[in-house]
């Protein structure tokens, strides 16, 4: 370890911009501010446990979840076509999946408003077509749809970059043994690609828990999430101390539930999840 | 014939436009030891990959006891194959990628436990049941790769240079322990290789491939001594390989000195090709020989000494448990059944 210094700008980046906000976080989430000044106190976490928050907390869970089955049903075949062998154009296929990417987040976001607003393109066409107009924007739905468009990417990527790198020759041994196709896919394919399957719902997961650009934009505000919860508490009630502790919290969740997926992908001992 | 399990009638496969296979017809007895030998692209593992079902040909017939299996998929042959990389499931442990094939046929699981168990202990790795792949030896690997295939009691046995990856004292071992295998289980073995010391030690039968199409077939010693075309004769061990002319039946003149050999039936003054084995050439004092030369390089090799010997025209290689050296003016002697005639093909 001759070049142990070339670390240490690695170290100080880490500590201002990680470890020292992190304990930040802590601090204001184990303190209440009270006419004497600051003072310790477990009174945030409690709080976060009042039902009206617990629901909020229970719908962004359910709302995420949700999302990255859709995502998982709707990417694994897109990535299995992506990386199948006779499909020619594959790299503008994967080119054309990751051109969205590079837009930015809350035009795409607003993009999917336009699109499903009352006197947007769809109700224009239905109307046009003599139907009477949806309430498309501000649902749940709308949510969830705006969590899919922009995560699926996510999904599909890890599952396309682990399938890829199937040994073809492996397939081939399967049929060699008497597996017909579907038999490949069940004891062959799909297990190998497990460790994709696991990155990409870590991967849709934990932004859709988070997500409060979504909610606030396809949601109108009727569908708090826990993202919006801490945005709220640090933007509009100036309350730093509760926030923290629903961060807190939300990173408790995300770590869990990381070693939970972790558990199932032997593969990368769940170091291989970024 | 009931004895031909497997019989490839004018076979041929493009890739891209380029002739992988042209006509290949050739048919494997039942029970014997058949190699496919041929430098890297000849067509050797096509042939394979055809009779497996895992390319289809673009014209002629596979048939499998009689049976047109062309267009048969691979799931649905009585043929297993050991793949070139062993191509074992890295997430299945020894006991279930060599299982696999039973499970598939939904076979009673007691009777797969006994099956695997005696599989492994034919192949030499008995109590290996849980180990996972990747804690495996490379020979290792190759034997649980052989024992997956073979636990299925497949018809024929289809080896894709299975022995490549192998150092050369594993790939000995092997190459005795397959043939044995071959032997007691009573299997047909169709094996790849591009090693001719592999391929003359194990085979019943070996044929030859060159460009997409079969230049020999023949048992180890009919192509080794008898070599079809001087491709053959120097692919298959070492050769000297010189221009001659037939003079006449059982005389050719060579290196501007007339032989007498044993070969006849070619045209007056015809151009030839000769064939001498290294080992066919005798080293003798100068004067005992019409065919002189001066030794230029001497190489120890072993069990014999290789030795060059520069001749007007022509370079000699010669192997010989004598050395003379460099330097030394010494004859060349060789009896007429060395001398190998062959019509002269255009190598390119």
């Amino acid at each position: 370890m001759k070049n142990k210094w070339l670390t240490y700008p690695y170290l100080v980046w880490m500590l201002i911009f990680i470890f020292i906000p992190l304990l930040l976080v802590l601090f204001f989430s184990l303190t209440v501010r009270t006419p004497e000044g600051l003072a310790f106190s477990f009174e945030n976490f409690q709080r976060f446990f009042e039902p009206i928050y617990l629901r909020v907390l229970l719908r962004s869970v359910y709302l995420a979840l949700i999302s990255t089955i859709i995502c998982l049903v709707l990417g694994y075949p897109m990535a299995m076509i992506l990386a199948g062998n006779n499909f020619k154009r594959k790299n503008v296929m994967v080119f054309l999946f990751v051109v969205p990417m590079w837009m930015n987040f809350l035009l795409r976001t607003y993009a999917w408003m336009t699109l499903l607003e009352r006197q947007g393109l769809l109700n224009t066409f239905l109307s046009f077509l003599g139907l009477p107009p949806l309430n498309l924007l501000y649902t749940q739905e709308a949510v969830v749809l705006g969590m899919v468009y922009n995560f699926l990417p996510f999904m599909v990527l890890p599952i396309y970059s682990v399938l890829s790198k199937i040994d073809r020759q492996l397939i081939e041994a399967a049929a060699d043994l008497g597996a017909d196709q579907v038999t490949i896919f069940r004891r062959v394919i799909f297990p190998l690609s497990l460790p994709g399957v696991m990155s990409g719902i870590t991967m849709v997961f934990m932004p859709a828990v988070t997500t409060f650009v979504i909610s606030r934009l396809l949601g109108g505000g009727q569908f708090t999430l826990i993202g919006n919860l801490i945005e709220q508490q640090f933007l509009f009630v100036g309350d730093w101390h509760f926030g923290s502790a629903i961060s807190m919290v939300m990173m408790v969740i995300i770590l869990l539930s990381i070693g939970v997926l972790s558990r199932y992908d032997k593969e990368h001992e769940g170091g291989g999840l970024w | 014939m009931a004895q031909n399990i497997i019989h490839l009638v004018n076979v041929s496969k493009n890739y891209n436009g380029t002739e992988a296979l042209r006509n290949i017809n050739l048919y494997i007895r039942k029970n014997e030891f058949l190699t496919l030998l041929g430098p890297s692209g000849c067509g050797k593992t096509t042939t394979l990959r055809i009779i497996g079902g895992f390319e289809a040909p673009d014209g002629g017939e596979v048939l499998f006891n009689g049976v047109n299996i062309t267009s048969v998929p691979p799931y649905k042959r009585r043929v297993n194959t050991v793949f070139q990389k062993y191509a074992l499931f890295p997430h299945l442990n020894v006991f279930e990628n060599i299982a696999f094939g039973l499970k598939i046929k939904k076979m009673d699981k007691k009777l797969i436990a006994e099956k695997v168990h005696n599989i492994l202990g034919l192949v030499n790795l008995s109590g290996f049941e849980q180990r996972e792949i990747d804690s495996l030896s490379g020979g290792q690997q190759q034997r649980v790769a052989i024992a997956r295939a073979l636990v299925n009691e497949p018809e024929v046995l289809l080896l894709d240079e299975p022995l490549g990856a192998l150092d050369l004292k594993l790939r000995q071992e092997m190459q005795i322990e397959l043939k044995n295998m071959q032997q007691r289980l009573g299997i047909t073995f169709v094996y790849v290789t591009h090693d001719q010391e592999e391929a003359l030690s194990m085979s019943d039968t070996i044929v030859v491939m060159k460009e997409g199409s079969i230049q020999q077939i023949g048992s180890p010693i009919d192509i080794y001594n008898e070599p079809k075309n001087s491709f053959v004769a120097d692919f298959i061990g070492e050769s000297n390989i010189v221009s001659g002319i037939m003079l006449r039946d059982y005389l050719v003149k060579f290196a501007e000195t007339t032989f007498e050999c044993v070969d006849h039936g070619f045209k007056e003054n015809e151009p030839v090709d000769v064939v001498i084995r290294p080992e066919d050439i005798q080293v003798v004092p100068a004067a005992e020989s019409k065919l002189q030369g001066e030794v230029s390089a001497v190489t120890f090799k072993g069990v014999h000494y290789e030795m060059i010997v520069q001749n007007n025209s022509t370079r000699w290689k010669i192997q010989s448990t004598a050395m003379a050296p460099v330097g030394a003016k010494v004859g060349l002697q060789i009896l007429p059944e060395a001398i190998h005639i062959m019509k002269k093909v255009t190598v390119k």
